[in-house]
């Protein structure tokens, strides 16, 4: 309390300085006054008198001094003076602060952005979402498998039913669904959510309601649906009586319930929800049948919420004994199926798991940018202290204490880092959802991913600035504080003989900067030879003249028969078309990003592990397929127009099938059970690669359409451009169904590149940064060698008046620049050895220690570098021996 | 300044400047300074100077309040008062320095620490 009165009338003392100032003037000169007057009233000559009391007052300065330091904050006005001067050092020297606070911002920018995307992808992606530090995401596991699944209905609400420590468990599904839009059809994503989704998620629909616990029950029996804001805003102008209008979804009128509040997405990382279906309308949106009530259809995807003060491993334990539970009571559809929790940030459902290592590397990334924009700005202040030696001395020599100098350095350096802070958040604020532009657009529909800047970003990058400020004002300011006061206030003009200390200071400053930026270099090269190779992968089938598209069948209220009589029927005709050497239908394409349908299968004669279900995945084509996709069948035969339902059951398998299962002998004409049906093997697909190019070859069979179902992905084999064929199909299809929605018409090669689009990002970051590491690295050395240079023009000027030539001289700065640069490249390859192991699972066939990657990163470095001598070099050598001598 | 005069100890200052205060009623800066170097008998030589800074210390702590006002000369001068919390303040003080003197005496008596 009463330390607190003190501070506040400090605080207004120092607000009232000038009265403050005036008063205590006004006061003091009274006491004197009064002293003098009472002196001579006791007989003193005034003269003496006026002195007797000065001196009886003891130092007028003084007591003010004292009284300022007690009646203010002498900490904050010093502090306030050190800005002021700091600021006039920066405006008297433009070219240097604007360079330096460049420096500065491009490192401060770059990591507060990708702050701003981790924030905003990884750790809090959900806006409006309470409480998300506490969801984890949930998925199925397969004993011998790796990687994910998803998790079926009754199996999740028997977790939901036995699990303690969990406050809710909730299903987000995404899909696709169509909307009539006048006339035609649009696509929007969408999620299927249970019931309890809005509830335990603490988001209100603004109007209407969220979805109610009898939603989750029965066969598409509730076709309602709660809308994204902007869905209401654009298509329905914000209509405050929205609640209870009908909408067509996928062709069935469906009933508008609420209203999602503004900056609500929904929970899947990368899209941004427009419309929520409760689970009973599962059939409608998600292919593959009914699954309510299939405790072997897995298709959910879903997040839990722990109870406050529960541990994730605990929360896995409890979820794993009740898996375990469940293994024992249902051992036909659960036999080494288990249960795994994710933290938000390693979803493998959606794009955070995708998304993660390329953050991981661009943090990284932005933390070496910043590092060597701090050793730039440290040695610009550093051959600014050298200018300012001469200053520095002469405040020692009048008094001034050494603190208060490396208070000042600091303070210099903090506007320096204030400026650049501003202008890093500014950068930051721009790019912050840039990420969307690195990552192709899919299926028409743009990515989602928002940056987050919240204060936890700001306060972070503050933290990072505070930490940077200290690490280029260290430099200058320690060489400040061992001025030697007696050499410095000798006027210097160009000695022989540097500054020893500084020179190794600004050296090895220098080498840091090239080390950093080889670390660069060698992660753009490693990143880049990985595309080469992973670009040089063949599929397994052709990309060039194929074209893939979907045809949304489920849609438009196709049956399975009406389905399959259209399919027939356009393969018909498009194969009459000029260009168009085949075409067929499959289940789903190579290359998306859905999934392919998985089934546990048991192969005639062979023995499967006890604990384990052999679980293989799958899809159905159409007659012709292989023979479009140009994927060669090594024996037997592919899919005919007779392979329909009547006929028995066939399949074609891969070659890894082939040799896993049947161990030498010829398949074709074997049986094995799958979903509870004998399929005969008629014929070997050459391995190809079915998700992406770098996946692990895998056992994989294919069923005829015919005999399956279903099958909305069109291949069509064309030496067309896709632009023609898309107009030429669309009219075939328009002539024959208008209300059928044509997908986006693309090349296999196009499906492919967009699997790799994460690797070009990553690519494209390193490319960036390292850029500009270089080019910073090469600044730094070009400082360093012009400065010596110019310290050194007198040595020059001499050893050419004793008969050097200019190559000599030429040869010696270069020789001189190169040594500090190799030193700086086997700093660098030590750093390299250690920190590529974190971009390896971003490498494909390359080693992290690649040594070609490694030399090719020397001899750029090394060319940087020589670019940077060179001038300095040119200067040295054109040295005027007498001017030298004479300076 | 002759040398055989005794500083003013710092405690004893803000002790010295309440009493006088609380006795005398509004007193300018001088006129305290005059009080004890009189009180004193003029053995006690302040040093003026750190008078005001203390002042202004007491004022900040509650103890004192000071407003400007007319001299008996006719002079503007600031004028300082007690307040209660520096009455209180006053009470404890000398409480205090009561003690502490009575011990110290009993040390400084012959045979005082003996006993």
């Amino acid at each position: 309390m009463r330390h607190l009165r003190v501070l506040w009338r400090r605080f207004a003392g120092m607000l009232s300085k000038n009265r403050v100032e005036r008063d205590l003037e006004d006061e003091l000169a009274f006491h004197l006054q009064m002293e003098t007057a009472e002196l001579i009233r006791r007989g003193m000559p005034p003269e003496e008198a006026r002195c007797s009391a000065l001196r009886r007052f003891g130092g007028i300065a003084r007591t003010k001094e004292i009284y300022r330091e007690t009646g203010g904050f002498p900490m904050i006005e010093v502090f306030w003076r050190d800005v002021r001067f700091a600021l006039r050092m920066l405006r008297r020297n433009p070219g240097f602060s604007l360079l330096a606070i460049l420096c500065l911002t491009l490192g401060i920018g770059a990591n507060a952005t990708v702050f701003s995307w981790i924030e905003g992808i990884l750790l809090r992606p959900f806006p409006l979402v309470t409480q998300q530090e506490r969801m984890m995401a949930v998925t199925g596991t397969n004993r011998g498998v790796a990687g994910h699944d998803d998790v079926s209905w009754p199996d999740y609400q028997d977790f939901a039913k036995n699990c303690t420590l969990f406050d809710a468990f909730i299903v987000d599904r995404i899909t696709g669904i169509a909307l009539s839009v006048g006339d035609r059809a649009e696509r929007a994503p969408a999620s299927i959510v249970s019931s309890n989704y809005f509830d335990a998620l603490g988001v209100h629909p603004i109007l209407g309601r969220g979805f109610e616990p009898a939603e989750d029950i029965g066969r598409n029996a509730h076709p309602v649906t709660v809308i994204g804001y902007q869905v209401w805003r654009e298509r329905y102008h914000g209509d405050p009586r929205i609640v209870g209008k009908a909408l067509m979804l996928n062709g069935l009128p469906h009933t508008i319930v609420g209203v999602a509040p503004e900056n609500f997405h929904g929970t899947f990382v990368g899209w941004a929800m427009q419309f929520w279906l409760p689970l009973s309308m599962q059939e409608l949106f998600d292919p593959g049948g009914y699954k309510l009530e299939d405790r072997g259809a897995r298709w959910i995807e879903g997040f839990v919420r722990l109870k406050p003060g529960v541990s994730p491993t605990r929360a896995q334990s409890e979820i794993s004994a009740v898996a375990k539970r469940l293994e024992d009571a249902y051992p036909a559809t659960n036999r080494g199926r288990g249960v795994r929790l994710y933290p938000l940030w390693q979803t493998p459902f959606n794009n955070a798991g995708t998304l993660l290592p390329t953050l991981k590397i661009s943090l990284a990334v932005a933390i070496a940018v910043l590092l060597i924009a701090c050793a730039n700005v440290s040695n610009l202040l550093l051959l600014r202290s050298f200018r300012r030696r001469h200053e520095m001395a002469v405040r020692l020599a009048i008094g001034s204490a050494r603190r208060r100098l490396f208070a000042q350095l600091f303070t210099e350096g903090f506007i320096l880092a204030a400026f650049a802070a501003a202008s890093g958040f500014a950068l930051a604020y721009t790019c912050r959802n840039l990420l969307v532009l690195l990552l192709p657009a899919r299926g028409g529909v743009s990515m989602y991913l928002p940056g987050g800047l919240d204060w936890r970003v700001l306060a972070l990058s503050a933290g990072v600035c505070a930490v940077s400020t200290l690490l280029f004002a260290l430099v200058p300011a320690l060489q400040a504080s061992d001025i030697d006061l007696a050499g410095a206030m000798r006027a210097e003009s160009g000695g022989v003989v540097g500054g020893g200390r500084r020179a190794l200071l600004r050296s090895s400053l220098v080498q840091v900067q090239v080390a950093l930026s080889f670390v660069l270099l060698v992660g753009t090269g490693l990143l880049m030879r990985s595309l080469r190779a992973v670009e040089a992968t063949n599929p397994g089938f052709s990309t060039a003249n194929v074209l893939a598209t979907t045809i949304d069948f489920a849609a438009a209220g196709y049956n399975r028969d009406r389905t399959r009589n259209f399919q027939e029927l356009l393969v018909d005709r498009l194969q009459s078309l000029a260009g168009v050497q085949s075409a067929a239908f499959t289940g789903l394409a190579p290359f998306t990003v859905r999934s392919y349908q998985s089934a546990s299968i048991a192969v005639e004669g062979y023995e499967a592990p006890p604990d384990r279900q052999i679980t293989v995945e799958s899809v159905g084509v159409g007659p012709s397929y292989f023979a479009t996709m140009g994927i060669p069948l090594v024996a037997g035969r592919e899919f005919a127009r007779t392979d329909t339902g009547a006929a028995p059951p066939v399949a074609v398998v891969n070659e890894m099938m082939a040799s896993q299962y049947w161990k030498g002998l010829d398949p074709v004409g074997r049986r094995f059970q799958a979903k509870g049906q004998w399929l005969r093997v008629v014929g070997i697909a050459r391995m190809s690669k079915y998700r992406n190019l770098t996946e692990i070859p895998q056992p994989f069979y294919y069923t005829p359409l015919l005999q399956t179902g279903g099958g909305s992905g069109l291949e069509v084999r064309t030496a067309l451009p896709p632009e023609t064929l898309t107009k030429a199909l669309r009219s075939e299809i328009q002539k024959l169904d208008a209300n059928l929605i044509l997908g986006e018409v693309i090349t296999m090669r196009e499906q492919v590149d967009r699997t790799t689009a994460f690797r070009r990002t990553a690519l494209g970051m390193f490319a960036l940064f390292g850029g500009l590491a270089l080019l910073l690295a090469a600044i730094g050395l070009y400082g360093v060698m012009s400065y010596t240079v110019s310290q050194r023009m007198r040595e020059f000027g001499l050893r050419m008046a004793l008969g050097a030539d200019t190559a000599d001289l030429l040869r010696g700065v270069v020789r001189h620049g190169l040594k500090l640069t190799a030193a700086g490249i086997l700093l660098g390859i030590a750093l390299a050895m250690v920190v590529t192991q974190l971009v390896a699972n971003l490498l494909y066939h390359v080693s992290p220690r690649d040594p070609l990657t490694f030399a090719a990163a020397g001899a750029v470095m090394a060319i940087a570098s020589l670019a940077a001598c060179l001038v300095p070099a040119w200067r040295a050598s054109q040295t005027d021996p007498v001017r030298a001598l004479r300076t | 300044m002759p040398p055989d005069k005794p500083d003013v100890l710092h405690g004893s200052l803000v002790l010295m400047v309440l009493r006088t205060l609380d006795s005398l009623g509004p007193q300018h800066g001088w006129g305290i300074a005059r009080r004890i170097e009189q009180t004193s008998g003029d053995v006690l030589e302040l040093n003026q100077g750190s008078l005001y800074p203390a002042l202004l210390r007491l004022e900040q702590l509650g103890w004192i309040a000071s407003q400007w006002g007319t001299s008996e000369n006719n002079r503007r001068a600031k004028f300082y008062s007690i307040t209660r919390a520096g009455k209180k303040q006053l009470a404890a003080e000398t409480e205090n320095w009561e003690r502490i003197s009575g011990i110290i005496g009993r040390f400084l008596r012959p045979g005082g620490v003996a006993s």
